[in-house]
């Protein structure tokens, strides 16, 4: 197998094969390693640089980027968009080909609009990794959730996966059917009628509006962030009869598979999709997730921005 | 006198149900004699090989003069237009001033004059300031020269407004365009709602959002009158239920884009987010293009527009939510429904014409046009049907750039444009 990935971006886990995706995974368990050391730091991008460039807010996904640029020892900057020229009015492809100019080698993005990063990458020649864009992709989330049922249950093929919630709103549910289908686990979805399309079929997916038969048997359970705009929006009558519906409790987690693992992107909202009883019980995985989004990142950078390994 | 011989071409007439090798005799602008020879003399020119045809109309063009002249304005427009093939454009009211006056109209009619290309033809306004609320004056309008009403760019929401300008405007015999689309469906969509919408990501505008409002609108049009014409039809739904509708004996009657009966939803993936695929209605499924490319052979739908939406290059090179809605499109129809329809044969010449020339003229009593009648205006198009040319819009004459069909290899273009018996454009 050859050590890089095919595209100079990772835009989305749709379009990236599973055997990049297991390189990814593999790469990113030597990269744990290093994050569990307690000097953290390896020289292995020194003199590369990488830069953040965030048009929605992020705690999680901005510091593991940067934390996995620094351990790595890559120089990296952030740019959110409050502070910066962009509320100037500057455009996105000016925004990208000036931090070009400065020798910026990579480009992370999160943006509210699908595809940006397409966009952004067909406007630059350094590579672009997607951290977000509107509802469409999430692929370094997918790959650390991914990562995180691997390394749990020692394979995917042939885990049952429940992802519960906004399907209808949500990258990382997209991201996480892409990779899962292509590295062969069973995915069922629920959510209330309103934000889980029927659409989603068309992936290779089941769903079930009972929260109960999607939970049952399951090995994984992976709780979405639900957006509290939904109800403006009218998509729900309130965040109590969603708790009621399609809350994961510590008695609907009891139907899954008793070593199942709960999961969770954040940032959580504790008692509407998730209790804390299970986000902090034994069965959590979602501060594993945080760790291993940080490993996940070494790896993407070390294979994207080529770090040899004798270095 | 001025009289000019155009020499040797099919000439196809449906209106006069000619279809033959002949010749065509120019006088001082009026055509006065199509015959199978024409022994004067006059200048003449030979037009072996190519096929002519009443001048073409487009009733659905977007100029953006008065205001928006970097997106294009009445010259560069017309420009298009002529290399087109076109030989009279509608200009939609959604400028800057809003085209809701006399005066507006006259400002319109005063710099086609001018600039003395095509024929252009303003709609004015339905609503002051497209507003929804009040009415234009469609007398004074209507004398001024509009001949149809549309507050295209934005829906008519409020159905009680909608029936009383239908009330209204059937005293003085103006059609009503109309663009179907209740935003509350599509919100901040931007692509045909479905499947692929979910895969990619983008907010969906659904048909329904279309549906709900052109039945709706035959449901007023039935009770309280009016003549409709429906504006750029996307869906198999919206389709079916205006069928039915003329079936039944009501004046309505609708158009079909280029781009709806050539592309479907796919290319928005194909072209990786490209900001050119995105327009109002979107691209639908295949399912939709090909129940409207059955229902423009058949008569269900009464003729091609093109929404010519024309913006800046750099109002489109942005992320896809922000870009405008809206393609060209004046420059590419003639050699994309050639080279779609007439060529496999799915469409007569004489089709073709009825769809780009002769029902357009019908439907909005432009006495003279649309025909090749001895004692008419000598509005004419030429095309050469093998003619093979790959689509370059960095060569276009209009101003904008924003076009899904870059690159496509068509045969069919126009080759002459002849507007009152004067050589308005060529490329022979």
């Amino acid at each position: 197998m050859e050590q890089k990935l095919k595209s100079k971006d990772l835009l989305g886990l749709a379009d990236v094969s599973a055997q990049e995706i297991t390189l990814v995974l593999d790469t990113a368990d030597s990269m744990k390693q290093i994050v569990q050391r307690t000097i953290k730091k390896v020289p292995t991008l020194r003199g590369r640089t990488i830069l953040n460039l965030f048009y929605e807010p992020s705690t999680r996904t901005r510091s593991a980027f940067e934390l996995a640029a620094k351990y790595l020892s890559a120089d990296s900057i952030s740019i959110a968009t409050a502070t910066s020229s962009i509320t100037k009015g500057e455009t996105l492809k000016d925004t990208a080909k000036n931090v070009e100019a400065m020798g910026i080698e990579l480009i992370i993005m999160r943006h509210p609009v699908a595809g940006a990063p397409h966009y952004l990458a067909e406007n630059v020649s350094a590579s672009v990794i997607n951290a977000g864009d509107g509802m469409h992709e999430h692929p370094t989330q997918g790959l650390l959730d991914i990562y995180t049922m691997r390394e749990h249950k020692g394979r995917i093929e042939g885990l049952k996966v429940a992802i519960i919630g906004d399907i209808m709103h949500s990258r990382v549910a997209r991201s996480n059917i892409w990779g899962l289908k292509k590295l062969g686990a069973d995915i069922i979805l629920s959510g209330p009628p309103t934000l889980l399309p029927k659409e989603m079929a068309g992936l290779g997916v089941n769903y079930t509006y009972s929260v109960e038969e999607a939970i049952r048997d399951a090995d994984v359970v992976n709780v979405l962030r639900l957006q509290k705009e939904r109800q403006d929006a009218g998509y729900l009558p309130s965040l109590a009869e969603y708790h009621k519906y399609w809350g994961v409790t510590k008695e609907r987690l009891a139907l899954a598979k008793p070593d199942a693992l709960l999961m969770h992107p954040g940032p959580m909202n504790r008692g509407i999709e998730i209790t804390s009883e299970i986000a902090d019980g034994k069965q959590s995985a979602i501060l594993d997730q945080v760790t291993n989004g940080v490993a996940i990142r070494m790896a993407l950078f070390y294979l994207m921005l080529g770090g040899k390994e004798d270095e | 006198m001025n009289r000019l011989i155009l020499k040797g071409a099919r000439i196809v007439d449906p209106s006069q149900e000619i279809d033959s090798i002949g010749d065509i005799l120019i006088e001082d602008g009026q055509i006065v004699k199509v015959a199978k020879e024409i022994m004067e003399t006059a200048e003449t020119i030979d037009l072996q090989g190519k096929i002519l045809m009443p001048g073409l109309i487009d009733t659905h063009s977007h100029f953006r003069e008065p205001g928006f002249e970097h997106k294009e304005d009445l010259e560069s427009g017309s420009l298009a237009a002529l290399r087109g093939g076109y030989t009279s454009v509608f200009v939609m009211a959604n400028t800057d001033p809003i085209i809701d006056n006399p005066a507006g109209v006259r400002y319109i009619k005063d710099r086609a004059r001018e600039i003395d290309l095509v024929r252009i033809f303003p709609v004015a306004a339905l609503s002051k300031g497209m507003a929804g609320k009040e009415l234009t004056e469609f007398g004074a309008l209507k004398k001024e020269g509009v001949v149809a009403l549309s507050d295209d760019g934005v829906p008519v929401e409020n159905p009680q407004f909608l029936r009383l300008a239908l009330m209204y405007s059937e005293y003085f015999d103006l059609p009503v365009i109309l663009h179907e689309e209740d935003k509350r469906f599509s919100g901040k969509g931007v692509m045909h709602e479905g499947e692929l919408s979910m895969r990619l990501g983008l907010r969906g505008i659904p048909a329904v959002a279309e549906e709900t409002m052109v039945l709706r609108d035959l449901l007023l049009q039935k009770n309280y009158g009016g003549i409709v014409h429906f504006a750029h039809i996307s869906s198999r739904g919206s389709l079916r239920a205006i069928a039915e509708a003329k079936k039944a004996g009501q004046r309505v009657s609708c158009e079909v884009t280029p781009h709806h009966l050539l592309l479907t939803e796919e290319v928005v993936k194909e072209l990786n987010y490209s900001t050119d695929t995105k327009m109002n209605p979107p691209l639908r499924t295949r399912e939709d293009m090909e129940a409207l490319g059955e229902g423009l052979i058949n008569g269900e739908i009464d003729f091609v527009a093109t929404d010519h939406a024309p913006h800046h290059p750099d109002e489109k090179d942005v992320e896809y939510d922000f870009a405008p809605f809206g393609i060209i499109g004046l420059e590419t129809a003639i050699p994309l429904i050639w080279d779609r329809f007439v060529k496999p044969e799915r469409m007569t010449v004489s089709r073709f014409v009825e769809v780009f020339s002769m029902r357009p003229a019908n439907l909005f009593n432009l006495d003279g046009l649309g025909t090749l009648k001895e004692n008419t205006v000598a509005d004419i198009t030429v095309i050469d049907p093998d003619r093979f040319k790959v689509v370059n819009p960095d060569a276009f004459a209009s101003k904008a750039r924003n076009t899904p069909f870059r690159g496509f290899g068509l045969t069919g273009w126009p080759v002459m444009t002849i507007v009152g018996g004067k050589i308005k454009w060529q490329d022979m």
